[in-house]
């Protein structure tokens, strides 16, 4: 059976990145788990950065945006009616048409619909890519999604790089920050959600959005304090009154944050840690044999 | 003095310090609008503490509904969605409303007309004084979507506010990433402050960032915060930076100061206003604001 675990957080630059990177070493060196780890977070990935892995192969995320020929079409107006994203611009006094290629989602209700044969035809539009890492001589452990700079269509990329989940054990997404349609993407596709916060009062109003979200997905969910060491009580007290799973709490170190600036995984040279994430794991897995 | 002049707070990577540094120029920023536009997890107003005085919705976008007592499962929807929303469960066709993007195709295409969408209105915007002045920002509703409309909706009232006081300034606190939220944050905007952190993922995140910003027009300056966590790196960030040429307009050093202020409800500049990182944050002010005196003599 695989278990999908979904690394998430309200707030950005809580530790998605590093609990993601630290479970997936502990789940793989220590616990000799077969995982997968997949870095969802398309706008800005990092998992890269402390997994070190050769890429071995790229695959395009490709989607099909129209093209509207003039000789063919009759300015009628049906395309810019049915496009929900307002991404057809027409005058028709000036024989006018236009894609505004930002702002079509590739739905395809305008070539579906166009009346006139040939008037919509359809491009392939590359707006980011899937790269397989050789980690471990492992060529499918981890997986990276990354947009194109410049697009604007994260949660396909999201949705496209979600597709390539192995057949593992354990499965780990590392999620965009926030609480909107891409971590949505991440997230409704998972088994577990970890719900990464800090112990300061933007991590706890963030906190909260995102449990709100995991419980109208309907998705089991625990919380992991990262940074901890101040003791903010409203958050334990919020866990207290939610009655929420506290999965463990990593501590703030100045020695972590520079290992962090690094690029390395920070249980890999600190076996406190490592044994930590090895509760943590458990505390996921609650007696669940996989 | 004229339009105001848009200013957006970015990072790339989430965390930087983009919140804390934007209320932290609250404190001298005068006659200015504040927005939030992090309208995922929008923090901003925890230190504003903002009064609100008016409230609307925004669509939150749309979602396909399928009638099973119309539906004849002939599947031509499932054929037709490319955003694989469509599920077959026992028989019965059902949308994933988490995954349907509210595109209305399978609903113009099915013969049944079993299919009908659903507009929704969950998304907020708030108008609202502050002790730093006027602020308005957005909330998406809980797991919503149509972040971008919104994010130019907020700042098409901030500058409707910002014209009617005569403002000089409209500080945006903008979301992390380079997707569409951000993308909205920036379109149109005179200048951007990049809050970035001496680490291997901040700078990633960072030149992604410049990469996104080069199609606009705005001007990009880059604060290094907590640089001192790792001065190494911190010291070829701004060698890249130089290279690049874009100004690194200050150094800001770590501290738990920052913290505390935030438990009190405050900015670090009027929690402390001498300790190092306000004083640092001060100097970073009034660079930005010489670079638009500059910027208005050119024009004159």
């Amino acid at each position: 059976m695989t278990y999908k675990i979904a690394i998430t957080s309200g707030k950005g630059g809580t530790g998605k990145t590093t609990v993601s990177t630290g479970l997936f070493y502990v789940l793989t060196k220590h616990l000799k788990y077969s995982a997968q780890l997949i870095d969802c977070d398309v706008e800005e990935p990092d998992c890269h950065i402390f997994i070190k892995g050769n890429m071995d192969k790229k695959l395009p995320v490709n989607i099909s945006i129209p093209v509207i020929h003039d000789a063919k079409c009759t300015y009628c107006g049906i395309c810019k009616e049915a496009c929900a994203f307002n991404a057809i611009v027409i005058i028709p006094s000036s024989n006018f048409i236009e894609v505004v290629e930002d702002m079509c989602h590739a739905c395809g209700a305008c070539s579906y619909l166009c009346p006139e044969e040939g008037a919509v035809t359809e491009k392939t539009k590359e707006i980011g890519q899937v790269t397989y890492y050789n980690y471990n001589n492992d060529n499918d452990s981890f997986i990276e999604g990354r947009m194109h700079v410049g697009n604007a269509l994260q949660t396909r990329v999201i949705r496209d790089t979600i597709r390539h989940t192995g057949q593992q054990d354990i499965i780990l997404y590392d999620s965009p920050p926030g609480t909107s349609c891409p971590v949505v993407a991440t997230v409704s596709k998972s088994d577990y959600v970890v719900l990464v916060t800090e112990p300061s009062p933007f991590g706890l109003y963030d906190l909260k959005l995102m449990t709100e979200t995991v419980k109208i997905l309907g998705k089991k969910h625990g919380v992991i304090i990262n940074k901890s060491g101040l003791d903010y009580k409203p958050l334990y007290d919020y866990l207290k009154e939610e009655n929420m799973t506290l999965l463990g709490e990593i501590p703030f170190k100045k020695e972590y944050a520079k290992e962090y600036s690094k690029g390395n995984i920070l249980p890999e040279s600190d076996n406190d840690l490592a044994n930590n994430y090895k509760n943590i794991i458990n505390r996921i897995l609650d007696g669940k044999t996989l | 003095m004229g339009r105001p002049y848009e200013i957006a707070i970015l990072s790339g990577k989430g965390g930087t310090g983009k919140t804390s540094i934007t209320a932290a120029f609250a404190a001298f920023a005068s006659n200015t609008v504040f927005v939030d536009c992090d309208v995922d997890a929008a923090d901003l107003h925890l230190i504003f503490s903002p009064e609100n005085y008016h409230h609307e919705t925004f669509p939150s976008g749309a979602k396909a509904v399928i009638d099973p007592e119309k539906c004849k499962n002939c599947g031509l929807c499932r054929k037709l969605c490319r955003f694989n929303a469509i599920e077959e469960i026992k028989d019965a066709f059902v949308i994933d409303e988490f995954t349907c993007e509210g595109c209305g195709l399978c609903s113009e295409a099915c013969p049944e007309g079993a299919i009908t969408i659903e507009e929704y209105e969950k998304n907020h915007i708030y108008f609202s004084e502050s002790r730093f002045g006027p602020m308005v920002y957005g909330k998406l509703g809980i797991a919503e979507e149509n972040s971008g409309k919104l994010v130019s909706q907020v700042r098409i009232y901030a500058k409707n506010i910002a014209l009617k006081n005569d403002s000089n300034y409209i500080l945006i606190d903008g979301p992390p990433g380079i997707g569409c939220p951000v993308i909205s944050s920036v379109t149109g905007t005179d200048a951007i402050i990049a809050i970035t952190e001496p680490t291997l993922s901040g700078w990633h995140d960072l030149l992604r960032l410049i990469e996104m910003t080069n199609r606009f027009h705005s001007r990009i300056f880059v604060v290094l915060n907590k640089y001192d966590l790792n001065e190494e790196m911190a010291a070829k960030i701004e060698k890249e930076l130089k290279k690049i040429k874009i100004p690194l307009l200050g150094k800001i050093p770590y501290n738990e100061t920052m913290i505390d202020s935030l438990l009190e409800g405050k900015s670090i500049t009027e929690y402390k206003p001498d300790c190092d990182i306000s004083v640092e944050i001060k100097n970073i002010w009034e660079i930005i604001m010489s670079k638009f005196t500059e910027a208005k003599k050119d024009k004159a």
